[in-house]
């Protein structure tokens, strides 16, 4: 059996509390940490699979829900095929299952009110997860913050969160919401069709009421580096932009 | 804790298994990771100061840098986010080169890498003299990328590679072990990785 962790180790068990597909290739997973924590939107846990002869892997993988939403800490886990972990959690994860987590983790990629705002959110794919507790957040806490989400993915099936996006774009409250899919057509008219550029950046800042005072940027490396490029091409000064990359 | 169900994992081949340090992961690409947008420095515009506290000691311009005598380094680099790369191999000038050319000896126990986009990591100054680091100028024979830190990057590869400040344009000596920017938020003050020194809260 396994031993208790030291009071010291900073891993603790976490227990999935629920499952909820989210799109074809993403699923949330609630866990329920057995010393909670409070974090701050745009924050990470690791998490830590062990296997019967000791062999462990580790992944990072950013919190979803906000700070202040109860219910345990949500993670949103895209399936990669030939990957390790996350098709462990796609194919073998089930509710009640433990799982060694840590964190809360991450001190520059995060975003409190009182950092105020205007915001612009850039978001490929995945890379859209912690940026989706910083609107969370806004919703709960300070809805006077506007922020733009620019969230780019290649297909409208692949909008993860679609429903609540949507909903909270429609409340016109000073949320607004732009998706940008690279391989159909737009649906909706305030949304594009092709792959994030300048111009595409500078109607997004100029969406918000005045220019953005933080930018955040999340998803893959190349992702994250056009969208980078592209803002800094339209003015945006690099030392308001935030970036963080899934690695390669 | 054994992780019901976790079985298979992707257990690194046997011989290459005291390569990697607990946690980590053998990776063939080179991830990119970094916190802001990547600066274009370009060499023109680039230049290495040696500073003790405020004070320079010395400033090189890119010409004067690539001047000074340049050394080969392959190493396994390990980055926090888990992943280790074998063999990498970079060609730049030693640590001890630099303060040679300077004139110096290292004055205090404690450094600061400074980048040019503001960012900076803090390493103990042994942990960067006697072979042990470099500033690299080339990566697989090649100018450095500006994503894997181009034109110029620190390189501490026993310790965990977000202390391998990218786009390094400088190195201040300082009194006491001052946290840098990654360290100020939640990363650990040396970073071993043999150790697991990923955060802060790790011994
Ligand atoms: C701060 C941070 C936050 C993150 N947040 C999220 C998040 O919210 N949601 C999310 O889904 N992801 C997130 N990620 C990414 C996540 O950590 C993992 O990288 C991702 O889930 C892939 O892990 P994996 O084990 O499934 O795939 P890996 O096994 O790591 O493989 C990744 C890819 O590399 C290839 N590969 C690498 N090595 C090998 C090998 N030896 N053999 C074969 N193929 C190989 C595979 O083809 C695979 O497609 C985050 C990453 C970081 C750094």
């Amino acid at each position: 059996m396994s031993a208790e962790p030291s009071p010291q180790s900073p891993w603790q068990a976490a227990t999935i509390t629920r499952i909820e597909k989210r799109t074809p290739r993403v699923t949330s997973f609630w866990f329920q940490p057995s010393r909670p924590f409070a974090h701050l939107a745009g924050q990470h846990v690791d998490i830590r699979l062990t296997a019967p002869d000791g062999y462990q892997a580790r992944r990072s993988y950013s919190i979803a829900s906000a700070p202040e939403a109860g219910g345990g800490v949500e993670l949103a886990i895209e399936r990669l095929d030939d990957g390790e972990v996350s098709p462990f959690f796609h194919d073998v994860a089930a509710v009640g299952d433990e799982i060694e987590l840590r964190g809360p983790l991450g001190g520059h990629f995060i975003w409190e009110e009182g950092d105020g705002g205007p915001i612009l959110l850039v978001g490929g794919g995945s890379g859209v997860v912690p940026l989706m507790a910083m609107v969370r957040h806004r919703t709960l806490r300070n809805k006077a913050v506007p922020v733009a989400l620019v969230f780019s993915v290649r297909i409208w099936d692949e909008v993860i969160f679609r429903d609540e996006l949507i909903g909270l774009d429609d409340r016109r409250d000073g949320f607004d919401l732009v998706l940008t899919l690279t391989r159909e057509p737009a649906r909706r008219p305030s949304d594009y069709s092709r792959r994030v550029d300048a111009r595409m950046m500078a109607q997004a800042v100029e969406r918000l009421p005045k220019a953005p005072k933080l930018t955040y940027l999340c998803g893959s490396n190349a992702f994250v580096s056009a969208a980078a490029d592209a803002l800094i091409g339209v003015g945006v000064p690099s030392e308001i932009i935030r970036t963080e990359r899934y690695g390669v | 804790m054994v992780t019901r169900g976790f079985f298979s994992g992707r257990r690194p081949p046997s011989d290459t298994d005291a390569r990697i340090p607990p946690g980590q992961y053998l990776e063939q690409g080179f991830p990119v990771l970094s916190a802001g947008p990547t600066p274009r420095v370009r060499t023109e515009d680039w230049s290495f100061t040696l500073k003790q506290g405020p004070k320079p000691i010395k400033k090189w311009n890119w010409a004067e840098f690539n001047a000074l005598p340049q050394s080969k380094m392959t190493r396994d680099i390990h980055c926090v986010t888990a992943w280790t790369k074998f063999n990498t191999p970079w060609q730049g000038v030693m640590i001890d080169d630099i303060l040679a050319d300077a004139g110096i000896e290292p004055p205090t126990a404690y450094t600061l890498a400074l980048s040019f986009d503001g960012y900076s990591t803090n390493v103990p100054t042994k942990d960067l003299v006697t072979g042990k680091a470099m500033v690299a100028l080339l990566y697989e024979g090649k100018p450095i990328t500006p994503d894997h830190g181009g034109p110029a990057r620190l390189l501490v590869p026993h310790l965990y590679f977000w202390k391998s400040a990218k786009w390094v344009n400088g190195l201040q000596f300082t009194e006491r072990d001052e946290p840098g920017f990654w360290e100020l938020r939640g990363y650990h003050m040396y970073g071993d990785p043999w150790r697991e020194q990923r955060y802060s809260s790790d011994l």
